[in-house]
């Protein structure tokens, strides 16, 4: 009994495998340089969201890249995932104010609210790319799980710009980069429409980070990547929760089935 | 056996519960169930609607008179007896008579009466007026007359300060 | 109390044998699911069916309670799946569940369909029974491709656009029908909204195949690993507890590697361009479509020719409607085919390898791998198969199923 099953068990599990590996191949082709991979806080069964570096992300979304850039799934209320309370929201948001309709239909104005999604830079698509060469800035929101390497990928193309006089004749000429072109190491054809948007000391961090241009590229990192996903810490906990619930069914369906069977064998 | 019968019950009660769950107001709804209405601009004499919840929401600004004619009301006069002061006592126990705060919504069958704008039909009571079935109320909302069988509802607020009321 | 077959159940509980009188559910129930006469040796890839039944049931329920969140307009669809996320209570969880859900309910039910074809449970009488699981096989494929267009991202965008512009390889009317696929001039808001009905509609359409699957199965009874017919009691053990049982271990085995998808990898499956919402004005640089359909993918593009490809591809599903007619072996199981069992295996690595060039740019080598892969898929069904039935030497075949089951016992 024992080998003939050893070799189907064997079977599915290749089935299975292949399957996986079939999912690799098709998430791994893409071509392009592959992002070094960093350690975040937030990788593995049981990563969470690191709140401070999260929160000093914010404040270079904000400051830097919400002048293009709009994270519209995301709304104020949600700030206080990480860790800011209703009032600090409150505060943070006293100056802002969205498009609305008043009382007769015409468009107005009004003080942003906690429920309010993050104020867009453009009104629409047509204008943010009308401002920007013709190519509108990519939302936020999602752009964690929207790119291959996720956020080693973001942190990557922040950190990954080659200034003109240090690209080698070759990439010049392959890459057909001009003077004012930005080349960057890892975005997909290399030239690239964004300036470098980060630099040392581009913000003043409250709690007394240096704000080297690594330091901002990771923690801006950290605050999308939980824009992204802000329930995964929930995901994560239910699914220890889930799978240990599992494997002790499992267990005891098996002795189960043991003593069901136990005079057929 | 029983055991496993019984982790089997656990398992498929949790399971079920985030598909009833599901169906609750999410949190970009629940983010809406307060609101905030700046009550400055409304001028003695005026009311404003503000949607809350769904809902129209009336607050009124009510003038010296309106207010001792809800005051004088006897009880035994009212359909579902209430007493003025009581209507515009806030969360924090504060009266202040002059604010009206009601959900604008008959207690019949949940038409929107009429009354709050300048120029609408006040009813025979000066104060709301239910086109579908008649239903009156006075000045301080509550039922006098018609179909309707309670007073307009007042929803929770709390004045944060002189200006600024907080709904729900 | 009076039943046309066997002896009738008699149940203590007075109401349900009112209703039972009335109604025979409980008698239905009871033959079916509890006496019915199961053989006694299944091994573990017996459990297939039921795990499928509880995927497809999964799906259902996630399904519907994720339909009473969702919006299907294109302005809004990819903002609602994430409100969904977002929002909604616990909705990260069911979508987890119905979009992980998807690639396990087809990982169980190709297993199932691999136990199928190596013990030859396709074969007489059980041929129609077959055929009604290639019909829920393809209903599925529809069901999934109308269900990753819902998210209204990049992928499902073009994916839609791709599959559904097959059509236009009919000669004559082939625009004409991607026209009415999509009622209007492109994918749009109308193919989103009925792709959504339909996406609504059809499971509920799989479960009234699957009923018959479970009738016809019924009537002749499963298949076993010998492939030899069922001779007498001996052979066999009351469905329930004994299958009941070995199922449920099964199915929660199966539960806890898609728990650790859907809560430590939700998107392994998936593809990030779906992230990205639709834009008809941009095409990704590579587009795939999901892991379960690569496969037919690779044979569509192994075909240099548009019409060749797509009834390539069509052809590589309709060509398992007639598998039952183009084995000509008289043995059943693969166990007792020393030769079919190894060509058997490598149809399996001839899918794998198939899915693998799905997923890859049809350039280099990629593109005669995938050729020979497509060549060897079809030659298996239609010239080895009806070939090596008639020259093979089966081995002998023990005399029952209680006696293959007790000499394994001795050794």
């Amino acid at each position: 009994m024992r080998k003939p099953f050893a070799r189907k068990l064997l079977v599915s599990g290749a089935i299975a495998l292949a399957a996986l590996a079939t999912g690799t191949v098709a998430i791994a082709a893409g071509g392009v340089e592959h992002p070094p991979a960093r350690k975040w806080h937030f990788q593995g069964p049981f990563g969470t969201y690191d709140r401070a570096a999260a929160q000093r992300g914010y404040q270079v979304y904000q400051e830097v890249c919400a002048a293009c850039h709009s994270l519209s799934l995301v709304a104020y209320r949600n700030l206080t995932d990480l860790g800011l309370t209703e009032n600090q929201v409150k505060s943070l948001i006293k100056d802002i104010t969205v498009p609305d309709l008043n009382d007769e239909g015409a468009p107005a104005d009004r003080p942003a609210r906690p429920a309010d999604r993050f104020k867009k830079p453009f009104a629409n698509e047509a204008a943010a790319a009308a401002a920007n060469n013709g190519k509108a800035p990519p939302d936020l929101s999602v752009i964690v799980k929207a790119r291959e390497y996720g956020p080693d990928y973001i942190y990557g193309l922040l950190t990954g710009y080659v200034p003109y006089d240090k690209l080698t004749p070759e990439q010049i000429k392959e890459f057909d980069v001009k003077k004012d072109d930005y080349f960057n190491k890892y975005f997909p054809g290399h030239k690239i429409a964004m300036a470098p948007p980060l630099a040392d000391d581009k913000v003043t961090y409250a709690d007394g980070t240096k704000a080297t241009t690594a330091q901002e590229a990771a923690d801006v990192t950290e605050f999308l990547a939980w824009a992204s996903e802000p329930h995964m810490e929930d995901r994560k906990r239910t699914g220890v929760r889930v799978i240990l619930f599992l494997l002790a069914l499992a267990g005891l369906m098996y002795a189960v089935k043991r003593v069901v069977w136990a005079d057929k064998h | 056996m029983v055991a496993t019968g019984a982790l089997g019950a656990v398992g498929v009660a949790a399971v079920a519960w985030p598909f009833i769950n599901n169906l609750n107001p999410a949190a970009d709804t629940l983010a809406l169930s307060t609101i905030e209405v700046n009550v400055t601009p409304i001028a003695v004499g005026q009311a404003v609607t503000v949607k809350w919840r769904g809902k129209p929401v009336f607050i009124r600004h009510r003038t010296e008179a309106e207010i001792k004619e809800a005051e004088a009301v006897p009880m035994a006069q009212l359909p579902d007896p209430e007493t003025d002061n009581k209507r515009v006592t806030d969360t924090a126990k504060k009266v202040r008579p002059e604010w009206l705060i009601m959900i604008g919504v008959c207690t019949h069958l949940g038409c929107v009466p009429l009354g709050n704008k300048p120029g609408d039909q006040k009813g025979e009571y000066g104060g709301w007026f239910c086109p579908c079935h008649g239903s009156s109320y006075d000045t301080s909302g509550r039922i006098r007359k018609g179909p309707a069988p309670k007073n307009l509802v007042v929803p929770d607020y709390l004045f944060t300060s002189d200006s600024l009321v907080r709904i729900g | 109390m009076a039943s046309s077959h066997g002896t009738p159940p008699v149940f203590n509980n007075k109401v349900i044998s009112w209703i039972d009188h009335r109604l025979p559910i409980f008698s239905y129930i009871e033959k079916e699911y509890h006496t019915f006469p199961t053989p006694r040796n299944f091994n573990y890839f017996w459990n297939f069916g039921a795990i499928a039944t509880v995927m497809l049931v999964l799906m259902i329920a996630t399904g519907i309670v994720l339909a009473t969140n969702y919006t299907p307009h294109v302005l809004m669809a990819f903002d609602a799946v994430e409100r969904i996320d977002r929002d909604v209570p616990q909705g990260w969880l069911i979508r987890d569940l119905h979009m992980n859900g998807a690639s396990f309910f087809f990982i169980a039910v190709y297993i199932h369909i691999f136990r199928g074809m190596y013990y030859g449970s396709y074969k007489a009488p059980r041929e129609l029974l077959w055929i009604l699981g290639v019909v829920i096989f393809l209903l599925m494929m529809a069901t999934a491709f109308m269900g990753y267009v819902l998210p209204w991202g990049q992928m499902s965008f073009w994916g839609a656009t791709v599959i559904t512009n097959l059509f236009s390889a009919i000669p004559v009317v082939g625009e004409s029908i991607v026209t009415w696929l999509w009622g209007g001039f492109a994918v749009d808001n109308p193919t989103l909204n009925r792709f959504f009905a339909l996406h609504y509609l059809l499971p509920f359409i799989i479960v009234a195949v699957v009923a018959l699957h479970v009738v016809a199965l019924h009537v002749h009874g499963s298949n076993n690993p010998t492939g030899i017919d069922v001779k007498g009691p001996q052979d066999t053990v009351p469905f329930h507890p004994y299958y009941t049982m070995k199922d449920g271990f099964g199915v929660i085995c199966f539960l806890i590697v898609f728990a650790g998808f859907v809560f430590f990898a939700p998107d392994y499956l998936g593809h990030p361009d779906n992230y990205i919402p639709a834009n008809p004005m941009v095409t990704p640089a590579h587009i795939v479509p999901e892991w379960y359909f690569l496969p037919f993918y690779a044979i569509l593009r192994a075909i240099p020719d548009k019409l060749g490809g797509v009834l390539a591809m069509f052809g590589a599903i309709a060509v398992l409607f007639v598998l039952p007619w183009l084995d000509t072996s008289r043995v059943r199981s693969c166990t007792f085919r020393p030769i079919y069992k190894w060509f058997m295996m490598l149809l399996v690595v001839d899918v794998i390898v198939l899915g693998i060039c799905g997923s890859k740019p049809p350039e280099g080598f990629w593109v005669p791998l995938s050729q020979l892969a497509t060549l060897y898929y079809f030659a298996h069904f239609l010239v080895l198969l009806p070939i090596l039935g008639k020259i093979e030497r089966p081995l002998p075949l023990p005399p029952s199923i209680a006696d293959s089951v007790l000499k394994k016992k001795a050794v």
